[in-house]
């Protein structure tokens, strides 16, 4: 007896409820599709609230100028009349405006806030406001006109055109000026302008990071190879032994393992008096190692080593040694049997520890800051700067954006050029 | 739920017993924010230790975050969670937490102690209030150290040895930012003292300052810590170097080593406290309550017997001991000695809140050139 499937009146087939079996199907994968995400629930909620959300908060103080725009509102609205490019103060009704919202920023004590921030784009402004401050309060608004000349008389600043051209190019809820900013450009009279050439720094720094990260992942991977290859193929016993070689340093601090670098690499260090010692090196023209990119070069590649030397490791114990056997029974040399047989198998161990190496370079801030000098200095240095000293946090996080948009890139372009299926971690 | 009624008891409980050996309303534990090392151990045990004593059940522990405290207490700001109660800084971060609105106003008068002889507090720290919000501590200076052994028979005696690679050959170290570098290149460059901020204020002074500065960009070692410098001079690493006063001290006088101080031209700066803004009434009493002991005259005057600062109020200088462990004078190694404070420079603290941030972007650039 064969059994037929219920089926409805136009064909479609039932399940023994008697509905529709694809309907049926789908609740139940639905079922267990919510009890799976129950499941990851809090995981994901955790990395939604404690690393996306502030990624995004940060992200978003990169266009973020609502400072002005909310404080000094009547003169935002005046001041559009005004032509920045006339030459000439604005009029009275501006300084009259600018007076009122001052006054009401002062009480709220926020007019040294606004001063800050237009410091950034303008010197001078920070102790302009701070100083108008003290007066202001007091004055009697807006009986005590006429409050250009007050201002004026206050402190000549108020006088300055580029003051008033300042405060009207960052009166927008956003900007771009910090994007600008971030390539060496700025908000001129007519739209984006070059910075002068004395203040140019980002873009070599963002490029120093590119090719010095690359420069460290090479340097790991032609140094992690071997390591790797040796672990992969040492009885078990033995390797576990060097395993904690490689592992020791990946336990030590930081800081120390930099630290130890500076007496290594320094002028009289170690390597520097065995060179003279052995009579390499003339001792009046010892080797600059440290304070300059070999510093940094040398010391992040050993402290990321093992972030090659560890995928590298777990890619090659599972390939088998019977193919290189096999390899060379068919008549293959040493070379061959390696590099074709051996090496592409062990391409996507090269593929995640490349990958971990360069991106964790490219944020690296403290070791560079200890070693590096001035030339071996990275973008994040600059990012740390302006989140920790000159809390210029908009210019800091578009610096930010750039760095991830740039990783992003390369990620993309790896993925379609290797495939980003051939990276493994084991 | 006896869990949660448990639970509540207990943290009920808790805060009773927090609370108990407070006197008044005040909170009975002080989160005290500084700079670790030998600086901070001068804090404990000039006016930290002695209050407690005083205080029984009162608390306090040490975060070592002054280097971040600006950026931090910002965020915890903007959290609008904040955990920290009296706070560390040098004298500018001070003026740009001020500004912000991070720290609170004081009035020196109400909030600090009278010296001794009654003079108001306002007059005894004088020009030292360099903000509104600002509590000095000490006066350090930021100065040169050189190897008394690589410097040949004329030891350095002015500022201007630093640029001077021909009779001082070898490396040099500086601090990674124009913060007083800028002001000692245009000084020996030939700008009179008083003229300098006029100078650096122009685009023309700026580059001025950084062409001198480019006759030794290759012979400098720029450093980002304190403890940079002395590392440098002890290791022979390079012949002389700018750094605080109070290395220095530890360095020629505890370590022993062949380094000497150059006074000339040093440059001033101020070390003190900030409260933040917005403090619970019960902490903010607290605090009040230990700042105005820690800055009276005699706890100031103590700190000098740990570290070579000098003490912020005029009227502690007088008090000014032996060091605890070397036994010491202390004055003659204080930056404010006159013996030292023949030529010294006046940092001024509202022409760099200006233009700290323009002159850090042209001085970076010209680094990485």
């Amino acid at each position: 007896m064969t059994s037929v499937p219920d089926t409805d009146a136009s064909g479609r087939v039932l399940a023994a409820d008697g509905t529709p079996l694809k309907q049926s199907l789908n609740r139940a994968l639905r079922r267990q599709k919510v009890r799976a995400l129950a499941l990851i629930a809090p995981l994901l909620i955790f990395v939604l609230v404690s690393f996306v959300a502030p990624i995004l908060d940060m992200l978003f103080r990169s266009v973020e100028n609502q400072l002005i725009f909310d404080n000094l509102p009547q003169t935002v609205i005046v001041l559009e009349d005004w032509d920045a490019n006339s030459g000439e103060l604005p009029d009275e009704a501006v300084f009259e405006a600018f007076a009122g919202d001052l006054q009401i920023a002062i009480e709220k004590k926020i007019h040294t806030r606004i001063g800050s921030r237009l410091n950034y784009e303008k010197p001078g402004i920070s102790s302009l406001f701070r100083k108008a401050g003290r007066k202001v309060k007091k004055w009697d608004i807006p009986n005590d006109g006429p409050y250009k000349e007050k201002f004026i008389d206050l402190n000549d600043g108020f006088a300055d055109v580029e003051v008033w051209r300042t405060i009207k190019t960052y009166s927008g809820a956003y900007t771009n000026g910090y994007f600008l900013n971030s390539i060496d450009m700025q908000k001129g009279a007519d739209g984006p302008e070059a910075r002068p050439e004395n203040e140019q720094i980002y873009i070599t720094l963002f490029i120093r990071t590119l090719i010095m990260s690359l420069a460290i992942t090479s340097l790991c991977i032609l140094l992690g190879y071997p390591v790797a290859w040796i672990l992969a193929n040492l009885p078990s016993r033995t390797a576990n032994l060097l395993m904690i070689l490689v592992l020791l340093p990946f336990w030590t601090s930081l800081l120390v393992r930099t630290s130890a670098w500076k007496v290594m690499l320094q002028d009289q260090g170690v390597v520097n008096e065995v060179l003279v010692w052995i009579g390499l090196v003339a001792d009046e023209s010892r080797l600059a190692l440290i304070n300059n990119q070999t510093g940094t070069i040398i010391a992040m590649t050993h402290i990321l080593l093992p972030f090659m030397i560890l995928p590298l490791y777990s890619v090659m114990q599972t390939i088998s040694p019977t193919y290189l056997r096999a390899a060379k029974s068919l008549g293959a040399t040493d070379w061959t049997a390696f590099w074709r047989v051996y090496f592409p198998q062990s391409v996507p161990g090269i593929g995640a520890g490349s990958i971990l190496v360069f991106i964790l370079s490219i944020g690296y801030y403290i070791t560079p800051e200890l070693v590096g000098g001035t030339k071996g200095v990275f973008i994040s240095n600059r990012i740390a700067f302006h989140i920790l000293s000159s809390l210029n946090w908009g210019l800091a996080a578009a610096l930010g954006t750039i760095l991830l948009v740039v990783v992003m890139a390369l990620y993309w372009a790896y993925d379609k050029i290797v495939g980003i299926d051939n990276v493994k971690l084991g | 739920m006896t869990f949660t009624r448990t639970l509540l008891a207990t943290s009920a409980l808790v805060a009773v017993g927090s609370t108990a050996f407070a006197d008044g309303h005040m909170a009975s534990d002080m989160t005290l924010v500084s700079w670790g090392g030998a600086y901070q151990n001068s804090q404990q045990k000039a006016y930290v230790e002695p209050y407690i004593a005083m205080n029984e059940g009162v608390s306090a522990v040490w975060d070592e975050s002054s280097a971040e405290a600006v950026a931090k207490l910002r965020a915890m700001n903007e959290a609008g969670n904040i955990t920290w109660d009296l706070v560390d800084v040098v004298a500018a971060d001070a003026i740009r937490l001020c500004d912000e609105g991070l720290a609170m106003e004081i009035n020196p008068d109400e909030d600090l102690a009278a010296a001794p002889d009654g003079t108001p507090a306002s007059e005894d720290f004088g020009d030292l209030l360099v903000s509104d919000c600002f509590i000095p501590q000490i006066v350090y200076s930021t100065t040169m150290g050189y190897r008394t052994d690589l410097v040949g028979d004329t030891a350095p005696t002015s500022v201007c040895s630093i640029f001077d690679t021909e009779a001082y050959p070898g490396k040099r170290s500086l601090e990674k930012r124009p913060i007083n570098n800028m002001e000692w290149a245009l000084i020996c460059d030939g700008v009179a003292k008083d003229d300098v901020y006029s100078v650096l204020e122009t685009a023309e002074g700026q580059e001025r300052a950084l062409a001198k500065l480019d006759t030794i960009k290759d012979d400098v070692i720029w450093w980002s810590a304190g403890a940079d410098t002395p590392q440098l001079l002890a290791d022979g690493e390079v012949v002389m170097g700018s750094t605080y006063n109070g290395r220095l001290f530890s360095l020629i006088e505890e370590q022993k080593q062949p380094v000497a101080m150059l006074w000339d031209a040093q440059v001033f700066d101020l070390d003190g406290w900030i409260i933040p803004a917005g403090l619970s009434d019960e902490r903010l009493a607290r605090v009040k309550d230990f700042v105005k002991f820690a800055t009276d005259t005699q706890r100031l005057a103590d700190q000098s017997k740990y570290i070579s600062y000098g003490p912020a109020r005029a009227s502690s200088a007088p008090l000014v001991g032996k060091h605890i462990d070397l036994g010491i004078d202390m004055a003659p190694h204080m930056p404010t000695d006159p013996e030292n404070a023949k030529n010294t420079f006046l940092y001024n603290y509202e022409f760099w809140a200006d233009y700290r941030d323009d002159i850090d972007a042209k001085f970076q650039a010209w680094l990485a050139k």
